[in-house]
């Protein structure tokens, strides 16, 4: 019986040495493993987890490929439904998704899908296997805003279906959240990041890199003075929260945003990058995402003692379970159950410590879990140089305050339907910037749904209407 | 890749530059500023726009060498292209959206200090367009450090000037002369607005305060990505957080936090000061060779 088969487990770089280096920390498959794995597959008549996918991945189809050595057919099935795969592979929550409702994950462990679909991926880029094709022309032109996975997603597919499509990114590097946010001990910029945005520029996508939406340009100025006939807006959720409480404004208090960002995209970990970034020894990272477990890992690999301090308990911690395992396994202190309420400051006015409450778990919230409270009087202090604040992010509301018609929540994000339509005709909206902080993988889905909500609005309405196109 | 149109040396510390970005100067505004990123390697920095000319595509900036990478900034010619143009980021200055109506019965008075004196031009530039009465003070240690008093000269009322030594003009601090322009000559204005170092923007506050004078000032907080992201520049404005990077850089001075915005510009100084002398260390090779 294939499910006998226990899976086959990945290399990994040792915990003692990734800890002190930027080199990614899974190795991935290799061919024969792969296809070892990849013998695991039930193939189910009903397959739940193509249905746990946010962008339908052909799963049991593609692992059919790489049991038989195929890779570059695998390649095309998932190329079908992704344009990002050695970058899903890599950052999806597979255990809550398409592994999370494998069937041999009842009674064992269900197949790894994630690494098989990694592996794909790189045999792909690395061997040149399945290539997308640049789609002829409709002559109709869409505007991108956001370089992020939606804004990815969606580019793409539209390009397949022959539009012309630009990309307006407000960095100087493409990849949104993939490039800032996520380190490259997780996702190597380079080799996975670069290559799978070239593969979409290969698709005739075209990239502006230097123009913020909302203040170059704005999106009534795309549609009226630029000529484009609709626009998707995937900027994300980049706006960093903090907690409001005393010393926040300290020296050696951050976002995470700013810690991950100096480091990722301006590669402060590196000696020939000028970026200034302030570690400090002890550090204390407040959080449980997976945001917060990058920025823990990553001051650990600058070379700081690193503390991650989590309301709730291990069971509750929103990050992948990967990152949790990997982060402990590298020497990451936890400190479950504990609420900062104030940030301590020496007489210059930096940070020397963290004042924090013991929590306890009441009653479930409206999400499930159950809420932390305070424990009277069970405050605490920890020493710290450095706090790293990780509790989320919110859209940003440069774009929904410059576009004429364009509603938004009380939480600031833009108010799309299920196919990524705004409230005004010819822009529509998804990922971060329409759900809050989320996944890649549910921003590439409501990327690519916009994508043909856009071709549906074109062809429908736009089409009609200029003759001669 | 944006191309440096031309290049001149102000002063030796201070480098004015034309730089070719057509969408920023079609769409740039008084008051906000852009960001700068030469080389592949180098900081994205943020750096005030002193003037735009939407029909030729450019806007000039005006950077003193204080670092590292203003250095790296300055070191570039004309023909020669910085890897990154990005903006204009920030509100426009409050007058802007102001009608002609509004703006009628107005009076501005402008304290510029050091490279501050650069991004105040365009400002003045606008209101004299609009017919208010502006008049401007120019403040800096000493006369060969002063810069844009021909272009201010020729679109403001009056242009005073202050050096701390009395090398030119009135000696002493912009405050000092603010102080005589209003209490001994008796100039009357409606609206002051302080651009320069932290430290002079916040004495300007304090001395506007006295004079019962409302101010604003652009405060240059630290920044990385200057769209919001990363909170880098937070400043503390009437008891509340704020991004100085989309929030401002313009707010009222009386409501600013200044000692705790002077504090946090100072957070990377012993890293910018150990980049100076690897930068330093490093074109000293380059000239050696």
């Amino acid at each position: 019986m294939a499910n006998r088969i226990p899976r086959v487990p990945v290399r990994e770089q040792d915990p003692k040495i990734r800890a002190t280096n930027f080199d990614e920390v899974c190795f991935g498959y290799d061919a024969r493993e792969a296809v070892l794995e990849a013998g695991r597959c039930l193939h189910c008549k009903n397959p739940r987890c193509v249905s746990a996918c946010p962008v339908s991945i052909s799963i049991p189809e593609f692992i059919a490929h790489v049991a038989t050595g195929d890779f570059s057919g695998a390649a095309s099935v998932i190329a079908r439904d992704s344009s990002l795969p050695a970058i899903c592979g890599r950052v999806c929550p597979q255990e809550t998704q398409c592994e999370g409702s494998c069937i041999l994950g009842v009674k064992g462990e269900p197949v790894a899908i994630g690494k098989l679909e990694r592996f794909v991926a790189d045999w792909n880029m690395e061997n040149g296997g399945h290539k997308a094709e640049k789609a002829p022309s409709n002559g109709y032109k869409v505007a991108v805003v956001g370089s992020g996975p939606s804004g990815l997603a969606c580019a793409s597919d539209l390009a397949k279906m022959g539009y012309d499509v630009t990309v307006f990114e407000a960095l100087h590097k493409a990849g949104g959240v993939l490039e800032y946010g996520i380190p490259e001990f997780r996702l190597p910029k380079e080799k996975v990041v670069a290559s799978e945005i070239g593969a979409v520029k290969a698709l005739g996508v075209r990239i502006e890199t230097d123009v913020v939406v909302g203040r170059t340009v704005t999106v009534d100025s795309l549609l009226d003075e630029e000529g484009y006939s609709a626009v998707f807006i995937g900027s994300g959720a980049g706006l960093p929260r903090f907690m409001g409480i005393p010393g926040e404004n300290l020296n050696g208090v951050f976002s995470a945003n700013e810690f991950l960002t100096r480091n990722n995209l301006m590669k402060a970990y590196r000696d020939d990058y000028m970026t200034p970034v302030y570690t400090g020894h002890k550090v204390v990272v407040v959080g449980g995402g997976n945001v917060a477990m990058d920025a823990a890992r990553t001051a650990l690999r600058l070379g700081a003692e690193t503390t991650i301090v989590y309301r709730r308990t291990e069971k509750e911690l929103p990050a992948r379970r990967e990152e949790v395992h990997h982060a402990m396994e590298e020497g990451i202190t936890f400190s479950m159950l504990t609420n900062p309420v104030e940030i301590l400051g020496d007489e210059k006015g930096w940070v020397r410590g963290i004042r924090c409450i013991k929590m306890e778990l009441g009653e479930p919230d409206e999400s499930g879990r159950r809420s932390p409270v305070p424990v009277q009087g069970s405050e605490f202090d920890i020493e710290a140089d450095s706090v790293i604040m990780a509790l989320g992010t919110s859209p940003n509301p440069l774009i929904a305050r410059t576009t004429k018609g364009l509603e938004t929540n009380r939480r600031g994000c833009i108010t799309a339907d299920a196919n990524g339509a705004t409230s005004r005709p010819g822009v529509f909206a998804g990922g971060d910037a329409v759900t809050g902080a989320a996944t890649v993988i549910l921003a590439m889905g409501a990327g690519r749904k916009a994508a043909a909500a856009i071709d549906r609005y074109i062809k429908g309405t736009v089409a009609d209407t200029v003759v001669g196109k | 890749m944006f191309e440096i149109v031309s290049k001149e040396m102000l002063t030796p510390a201070i480098c004015r530059m034309k730089v070719h970005a057509p969408r920023l100067a079609a769409s740039a505004q008084p008051g906000q500023f852009l960001i700068v990123r030469p080389n592949e390697h180098g900081e994205r920095i943020p750096l005030t726009i002193s003037d735009y000319d939407r029909d030729n595509g450019t806007v000039t900036i005006v950077t003193q060498k204080i670092g590292a990478s203003t250095s790296a900034i300055c070191s570039f010619e004309a023909g020669d292209a910085f890897s990154d143009v990005v903006g204009p980021l920030g509100v426009p200055s409050e007058f802007t959206e102001k009608s002609d109506g509004e703006l009628a019965g107005q009076r501005y008075i402008f304290i510029a200090g050091g490279v501050g004196t650069a991004p105040v031009y365009p400002q003045v530039k606008y209101l004299h367009s609009k017919g208010v009465p502006v008049d401007v003070i120019i403040g800096a240690k000493n006369a060969g450090l002063l810069i844009y008093k021909e272009e201010m000269a020729s679109v403001c009322d009056h242009l005073y000037i202050c050096t701390d030594d009395g090398s030119e003009g009135f000696k002493g601090m912009v405050t000092g002369l603010l102080e005589k322009l209003v209490l001994e000559d008796g100039n009357r204005y409606t609206q002051a607005v302080a651009i320069g170092p932290m430290i002079m923007m916040k004495f300007a506050t304090l001395t506007a305060r006295k004079l019962g004078l409302p101010i604003i000032v652009s405060l240059n907080t630290l920044m990385v990505d200057g769209t919001g992201m990363c909170g880098a520049c937070r400043v503390t404005v009437g008891g509340k957080t704020r991004f100085a990077c989309v929030e401002g850089p313009e707010f009222d001075g009386y409501e600013v936090d200044f000692d705790e915005a002077m504090r946090r510009q100072g957070m990377y100084r012993s890293q910018e000061h150990d980049a100076e002398e690897r930068y330093e260390h490093k074109c000293k090779i380059g000239r050696g060779r």
